[in-house]
């Protein structure tokens, strides 16, 4: 995976990112331009939009703008559409990750990704979280796997509920588990970015709550590119945020900045909830 | 009422609208229930008709001949090999003969009645006894019993099926007479009032027609045919066994509905029957030659096992083609191939393949099969070939469906999580898919495994006298089987070709039991 990286800008290598503001200048995504069509229906107008690692990075907009037609460019899932066509770039670790050269798969290992719907395989728990190492190689030995296992479900604050039932399907465990489960499967396969699509949609408040203070937690570590409709959430859990309208990027900053004191009129009307 | 009136909900319009709907729900359910009743009795009258029939052919009549395996007759050369002996049917079959001519010596004189004696056995029902003496010589100048199957008609005929016949209990025949030959009045106080009113209400139904039809009395091993009877008295003549034991006995009168010239059983023939399975050597056994035997002109001998082996090896060869091609290309097409205009058009013609008649794919197999390839006629390989292709469509759209089923939510994990697109479908929808795949495979091969038709065409309705070793060899089917048995004209093939119906049928409802139990077991929620 390493030898991928031919040449990452040395700002965006670990060490130089002590401090807050400086993380939020070096973008681990930069995408430039991006335009996406369905067919002949374009969903996404020139978006261009600066991903920084570790935090939080939320994307909002009324229903049908484009978040997570956007959100799908960034592990190439909009490949798996076939009318759909992404132009532009999406630079990450110095390549262009929508260049046609680029295998999606290495790719997705690399950027995970959690669904609105949780949706575990129809197999055990174990075997759950245990795919993504085991198909990308990156365990050497049963016991490597199982501490895999162990570690992802412990940062994803499962590990403690189903440790004495990793044997049973995961289809048996509670909706927000059950998506704790897919957060915990997305970290097993040791990504670098994660993305979630209105992950939290299915859940109720308590299991929304636990989900948020896991991403919180998780940001220590990730880059984290949320799509949200609640403006509770993604003020509570993100440090950027976005606003989509009608597949343009309207305004984008600090999260802080956005909720009180958006520059745009639009963006203020939406979180206010006077359109959307 | 008025107060029920007054409610918004509970107005006067409201209550009517209400009824309607009732009763047109009423009413949809009675369509839904009479329709369902139709076909539920529809059903249950095949079973139940083609069942009673195969249930007189589940079981048949065996007589047991006491013989010495006399040297000079099973092997008269002397040194005769093995396979001499297991052909001499002739040498076999005299030994049954005069066992039955010792039985009945009073047919011994007359060419017809010995023609008619001999008769009771079938030639080739020897066969496995000379097989056995063949492989075991040291049988030979032993006495041994031979079991043999009863001739098919007097089988009918002890199974009431090949006519109908009334039997009654007379009363005590207090004397015996003889007169001319073998001519015998019987007499005793109101003995055969029950038989004299019995022929006048059935000279009431049927007219003088009545005279044709038989009345046969039998007392023990004994039988007799009655020209005449009053309330008091009967002239019989004797047609095997003793007329003095009547004497002070209670005698059976069958009166036979079907004149004897147009029977294919003799009313001595009939007697004899009777004398056998008086002395025990008749019983009714279990059919299994039915499922041990292969294909015979002679329906008591007749098997289906040849059918049964050329049904399996045929399809042996369909599911061996037909399920991993019709699997694999329902992968490709529902996972893999681009949405354009040549898989639809594809895909409309694997729907239009479905629906072309059978008979259709049987001469396409003759061509190119055996006329262009030049494969064996009447070959299971040919056979499979056929069938697979015929079922190809049906297991390729079930295939597909199975696969549509399952939610793209589950690719959508196994992309995002850096599978390929093989990895997610071979490691999550394909096995998720599966019992929905192997339902429409075996539902497929049900169909294939019933189909006749294309079978016809390519020669697999040859009479197959030996069980097909291989998928090269001669054979035929279940279904064609039943088609050619069926045409047969003698009336014992009639519950043999229902019975072969109920073994075809038992093959599909194991497979459709395999069918229910894959759903159970492995149907999943997500
Ligand atoms: N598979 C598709 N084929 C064609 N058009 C699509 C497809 N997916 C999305 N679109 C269109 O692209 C636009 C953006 O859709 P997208 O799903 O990205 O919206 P969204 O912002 O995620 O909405 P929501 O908040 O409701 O999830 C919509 O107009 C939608 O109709
Ligand atoms: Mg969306």
């Amino acid at each position: 995976m390493e030898s991928t990286v031919t040449s990452a800008p040395p700002a965006t290598s670990p060490g130089t990112q002590a401090n807050e503001p400086e993380r939020l200048t070096f973008p681990r995504i930069e995408c430039r331009d991006i335009n996406v069509f369905y067919g002949d229906k374009q969903a996404i107008f020139d978006i261009s939009l600066p991903i920084p690692d570790r935090s939080v990075t939320a994307l909002i907009g009324p229903s049908g703008c484009g978040k997570s037609t956007f959100l799908r460019c960034l592990n190439r899932m909009n490949d798996t559409i076939e009318s759909c066509r992404v132009e532009g770039q999406i630079i990450m670790d110095g390549e262009n990750i929508n260049d046609a050269a680029i295998d999606p798969v290495l790719l997705r290992s690399r950027v995970g990704m959690v669904f609105q719907k949780p949706n575990p395989f129809p197999k055990s728990i174990y075997d759950n979280i245990s795919y993504g190492p085991r198909i990308h190689g990156l365990a050497a030995s049963r016991e490597d796997l199982d501490g895999m296992v162990e570690k992802s479900l412990r940062r994803a604050g499962l590990w403690e509920e189903v440790k004495d039932r990793l044997t049973a399907p995961a289809n048996s465990l509670s909706g927000g588990q059950q998506q704790r489960l897919c957060i915990a499967r997305a970290i097993a396969v040791q990504p670098e970015v994660i993305l979630m699509d209105e992950p939290c949609s299915a859940l109720d408040p308590v299991a929304t709550a636990r989900i948020e203070e896991l991403i919180d937690e998780l940001r220590k570590r990730y880059c984290i590119v949320i799509v949200t409709h609640s403006m509770q959430q993604a003020a509570r859990v993100s440090q950027r945020t976005a606003f989509f309208h009608l597949g343009i990027l309207v305004e984008m900053g600090e999260t802080d900045q956005i909720f009180t004191n958006p520059r745009e009129r639009r963006t203020e009307d939406y979180i206010t909830g006077r359109f959307g | 009422m008025t107060n029920l009136s007054a409610g918004p909900f509970r107005n006067e319009k409201a209550l009517a609208r209400l009824r309607k709907r009732r009763a047109a729900d009423t009413r949809f359910r009675l369509y839904g229930l009479s329709a369902i009743g139709f076909a539920l009795a529809a059903l249950s009258l095949l079973v139940f008709s083609i069942g009673a029939q195969a249930l007189s052919a589940a079981t048949y009549h065996v007589v047991k001949y006491d013989v010495v395996l006399d040297a000079a007759v099973i092997a008269p050369k002397g040194k005769d090999t093995p396979d001499q002996i297991s052909r001499n049917v002739d040498g076999f079959y005299s030994l049954v003969r005069e066992n039955l001519k010792d039985t009945f010596p009073d047919a011994r004189d007359d060419r017809r009645s010995s023609r008619e004696l001999g008769e009771l056995m079938t030639r080739l029902a020897v066969l496995p006894t000379a097989r056995k003496v063949a492989d075991n010589p040291t049988l030979m100048g032993q006495k041994i019993t031979i079991t043999a199957p009863l001739n098919d008609d007097l089988d009918l005929y002890l199974k009431g099926a090949a006519s109908p016949q009334k039997k009654v209990k007379l009363g005590k025949v207090v004397s015996v007479e003889a007169e001319t030959g073998r001519t015998y009045r019987l007499a005793g106080p109101a003995a055969f009032k029950v038989i004299e009113s019995l022929v006048s209400a059935e000279r009431f139904e049927v007219g003088d027609a009545v005279d044709r039809q038989s009345i046969l009395l039998t007392t023990g091993a004994t039988t007799g045919k009655i020209s005449d009877v009053t309330t008091d008295s009967a002239v019989i003549d004797l047609l095997t066994g003793n007329a003095d034991d009547f004497k002070g006995a209670t005698p059976v009168a069958r009166l036979i509905g079907i004149p004897q010239s147009e029977r294919n059983v003799t009313d001595q023939q009939i007697a004899w029957t009777l004398a056998l399975k008086d002395m025990g050597r008749i019983s009714r056994v279990p059919h299994l030659s039915l499922l041990t035997h292969t294909d015979s002109t002679y329906p008591e001998l007749a098997g289906a096992l040849a059918a049964i082996v050329g049904s399996l090896l045929t399809m042996f060869v369909t599911a061996f083609i037909a399920v991993p091609i019709g699997i694999f290309a329902s992968v490709y097409l529902e996972e893999f191939a681009p949405r354009n205009r040549v898989t639809e058009i594809i895909e409309v013609n694997i729907n239009n393949l479905a629906a072309v008649p059978s008979i259709v794919f049987g001469l396409l197999g003759a061509a190119v099969f055996l006329g262009f390839f030049g494969l064996p006629r009447s070959a299971p390989l040919v056979g499979g070939l056929v069938l697979a292709l015929l079922t190809l469509p049906t297991i390729i759209i079930a295939s597909r469906a199975a696969l549509k089923s399952v939610p793209p939510s589950i690719r959508a994990a196994a992309l995002g999580v850096g599978a390929s697109k093989m990895q997610s479908v071979f490691h999550h929808v394909l096995p998720l898919a599966g019992p929905g795949i192997f339902t429409g495979a075996i539902l497929g091969m049900a169909r294939a495994l019933g189909e006749t038709a294309p079978l016809l065409l390519i020669g697999m309705v040859a009479f197959v006298a030996d069980v097909p070793s291989g998928p090269t060899d001669e054979a035929t089917a279940l279904p064609v089987l039943i088609y050619s048995w069926s045409t047969n004209a003698e009336r014992a093939w009639e519950p043999m070709t229902a019975a072969v119906i109920v073994i075809l049928l038992m093959f599909l409802i194991v497979m459709n039991g395999i069918v229910v139990l894959l759903r159970r077991r492995f149907e999943r929620r997500w």
